[in-house]
């Protein structure tokens, strides 16, 4: 498994020995419900069809994991891209299937590994709520744990109750490596119970969701990079990877990196996926050209054309991941398209508006549209953001792209939470 | 934290315990007050008070948010045994208190093991578990009315905002409320709001004072009075509660619901 076996991208089948019978007539099925599926255009084929293969074989995944190196990455944001750029580091080493696609629940996953050689290692991107079962079912060698924070208005005690779920599952089915967030106390309480952690030190700045003790419901003080609980024993582990400004440092290694994806968020999240290769037997210099090949991540990042305008997608969930896609926007005063929906899959209520820090935006035009554009252009009107609400995303970029500080040619960044990120994702052909 | 007023002019907002009342963006009210004065060229000072923080009684306003059974009783502790919020209202200070916040500001609540608890007395209302699923989705009050501190009633227009809890709130006879509920649930006997003196309860997310720029005003007008409500722009809000109103009316109670949703949602 170790024996260089450069793959182009991940996921590409490649001959192994075949899962047992079981496995793959349940994929079968599960593959043509995705055909189906995609021609109905209900979205992405692969979690639907994964979930006509569950329905078929609750042990499925136990089959289609045995016998592979498994990496797990889970977190609340972020887990999309690093995954896919750990199955990026991997695969100038050996053959990999991954569902870095965003379809992260079970059903996905086994979607995922119905195509895969056998001995492909795979790096599956798994739900925050999800870890526990997939963890049991696989007997992962390779836990990712990168943060846990609210999504839209979860209340924060199910924030510690997944925290305290990933604690459990890691002591009872340990895995042979941890790595995780030093910087994120609920993560910290949770990677733990692991008998061998690799911390990577992240800067996270987003505090609102850990001002309560996981452990002992005392106070977290942070005091520069370091933070402690005041009541109890929990404190800041000692990171071995860290991250500097175009550089990872790693045990006594200071990696240079130029990464393609944007931002110092995608540094870090590149650190976490540069630990889990070496960690792997992944000589350096083959996993950060996989890291920096990466342009694209599931649609984000890359530029686009929608309505014939050139555009780059950006995604964020909550506030947490609102706080980091703000420094991924084109520096100002190039004016921003910001889309906000509250389906279902947004959280009813977009109150969480008001816990995100939209001052930052203060010296851009900002368009806002999306099915609640008027709850986001009352949150930048008490911001003192300039802006204005369009109805369709045709329009907002019409209006950012006539804006003075607009330059012609250059691209319009879109931030968008998940449905409406969903539907211009696939109006530029972005359905998978 | 008895620190000074700084100035008799500069106005003091005290968002009490954001840390454990701030699960529903909440803190969108204190941003909302203070914008609307610095507008109107009035000096705000904001001051947030984390659990463990010691409660200052020298403020003109203070917001309590909602937030969930655990960290509700654990701030109800901490305000009754400090009793700075009591002085504070007792000498005049305006208090708004949603949700849970609310809750905790009447006579008696259910805590997370439905046990009874005492809550800090300011407001004339007592909440009750009740075996019902929670009340999610718009909530809509027309032609509401507050009562001021000097008991003039004064109109609101319609309130429009977002619940979500499981309490019912049943007022006692010395409370006034905003009017009949037309959309939602509300305290759950039809009223929503509770209403004595200067200290205002409310179910109301969204954040309240948001989606109600007249609520915000009638609270800062009885701390900087008439003469200092200059007016504000408020076109975006206009906006917001057209569509929300529609919204509501049109039984978006709980939001569309596509097939699309349901096979990504989950
Ligand atoms: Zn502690």
């Amino acid at each position: 498994m170790t024996s260089a076996r450069p793959s182009p991208a991940p996921s590409t089948p490649s001959p192994g020995a075949p899962p047992p019978l079981r496995a793959r007539l349940a994929v079968t099925v599960g593959r043509s419900v995705a055909t189906v599926s995609r021609a109905l255009h209900l979205g992405s084929g692969s979690v639907i069809g994964g979930r006509a293969a569950l329905v078929v074989d609750p042990r499925l995944l136990r089959d289609l994991t045995a016998g592979r190196d498994v990496v797990i990455v889970s977190a609340t944001n972020g887990k999309t891209t690093t995954t896919r750029l750990i199955a990026a580091a991997l695969a100038g080493d050996r053959p990999v299937v991954s569902n870095a696609t965003g379809a992260n629940m079970t059903a996905g996953i086994v979607a995922a590994l119905g195509g895969a050689a056998s001995d492909a290692t795979a790096v599956l991107e798994v739900d925050e709520r999800w870890v526990a079962g997939v963890l049991q079912a696989t007997s992962a060698g390779t836990v990712v744990l990168l943060n846990l924070s609210r999504d839209q208005l979860d209340r924060t005690q199910e924030v510690r109750k997944l925290a305290e779920a990933w604690r459990t599952c890691l002591s009872a089915t340990p895995p042979a490596t941890v790595i995780a967030n030093a910087d994120d106390p609920l993560v910290v309480w949770a990677a733990q119970a692991a008998p061998s952690v690799i911390w990577v030190a992240t800067g996270q700045d987003w505090r609102a969701d850990a001002a309560g003790c996981p452990q002992c419901a005392g106070r977290i003080s942070f005091t520069g990079a370091a933070w402690r609980c005041t009541d109890c024993d929990l404190a800041r582990p000692e990171p071995s990877v860290s991250v500097e400004d175009a550089a990872i440092a790693i045990a006594d290694d200071r990696v240079a990196i130029a990464m393609r994806l944007p931002g110092r968020v995608n540094i870090v999240n590149a650190a976490f996926a540069l630990a889990t290769a070496t960690s792997l037997g992944v000589p350096t210099p083959i996993a950060v050209t996989g890291l920096e090949s990466v342009e694209e991540v599931a649609g984000r990042y890359r530029v686009t054309s929608l309505a014939g305008r050139p555009v780059r997608l950006l995604l964020a969930k909550n506030p947490a991941g609102w706080h980091e896609a703000i420094e991924l926007l084109a520096d100002p005063p190039a004016p921003v398209v910001v889309a906000i929906n509250a389906r279902i899959a947004d959280g009813h209520d977009p109150s969480w508006l008001w816990d995100v820090d939209f001052e930052r935006l203060r010296s851009r035009f900002v368009v806002a549209t999306g099915e609640r554009r008027h709850d986001l252009a009352v949150r930048l009107r008490y911001a003192d953001v300039e802006h204005a609400t369009a109805d369709t995303i045709d329009e907002a970029l019409r209006v950012a792209m006539g804006r003075p500080e607009h330059t012609a040619g250059r691209p319009v960044d879109i931030a968008a939470n998940y449905t409406a990120f969903q539907e211009y994702f696939e109006r530029v052909g972005g359905s998978r | 934290m008895s620190s000074p007023r700084p100035t008799e002019s500069t106005v003091r907002i005290c968002s009490l315990y954001p840390d454990l009342l701030g699960t529903y963006g909440d803190g969108g009210n204190a941003t909302v007050l203070a914008q609307r004065l610095r507008w109107r060229g009035i000096a705000v000072d904001l001051v947030s008070i984390d659990a463990g923080g010691s409660v200052p009684d020298s403020c003109d306003l203070y917001l309590v948010g909602g937030g969930e059974d655990g960290p509700q009783t654990r701030a109800t502790e901490d305000l009754l045994a400090s009793g700075a919020l009591k002085r504070a209202a007792d000498n005049g200070a305006v208090v708004f208190a949603v949700c849970a916040g609310m809750q905790i500001l009447g006579e008696r609540f259910p805590d997370m093991d439905g046990v009874d608890r005492t809550g800090l007395g300011l407001l004339d209302c007592v909440t009750v578990r009740v075996d019902r699923p929670r009340a999610v989705g718009e909530l809509l009050t027309h032609d509401a009315v507050i009562t001021s501190p000097d008991g003039d009633r004064r109109p609101l227009g319609t309130l429009t905002g977002f619940e979500n809890h499981a309490g019912r709130t049943i007022p006692g006879a010395s409370a006034t409320t905003f009017g009949r509920v037309e959309i939602g649930e509300g305290n759950g006997d039809g009223s929503e709001g509770v209403i004595n003196g200067s200290v205002v309860g409310t179910y109301l997310h969204g954040p309240a004072l948001a989606r109600n720029p007249a609520l915000a005003d009638e609270l800062l007008r009885w701390i900087i009075g008439d003469a200092a409500l200059t007016p504000i722009d408020d076109t975006d809000v206009g906006a917001l509660r057209a569509e929300r109103h529609a919204a509501a009316r049109s039984h978006e109670l709980a939001p569309r619901r596509s097939w699309r949703d349901r096979l990504r949602g989950s």
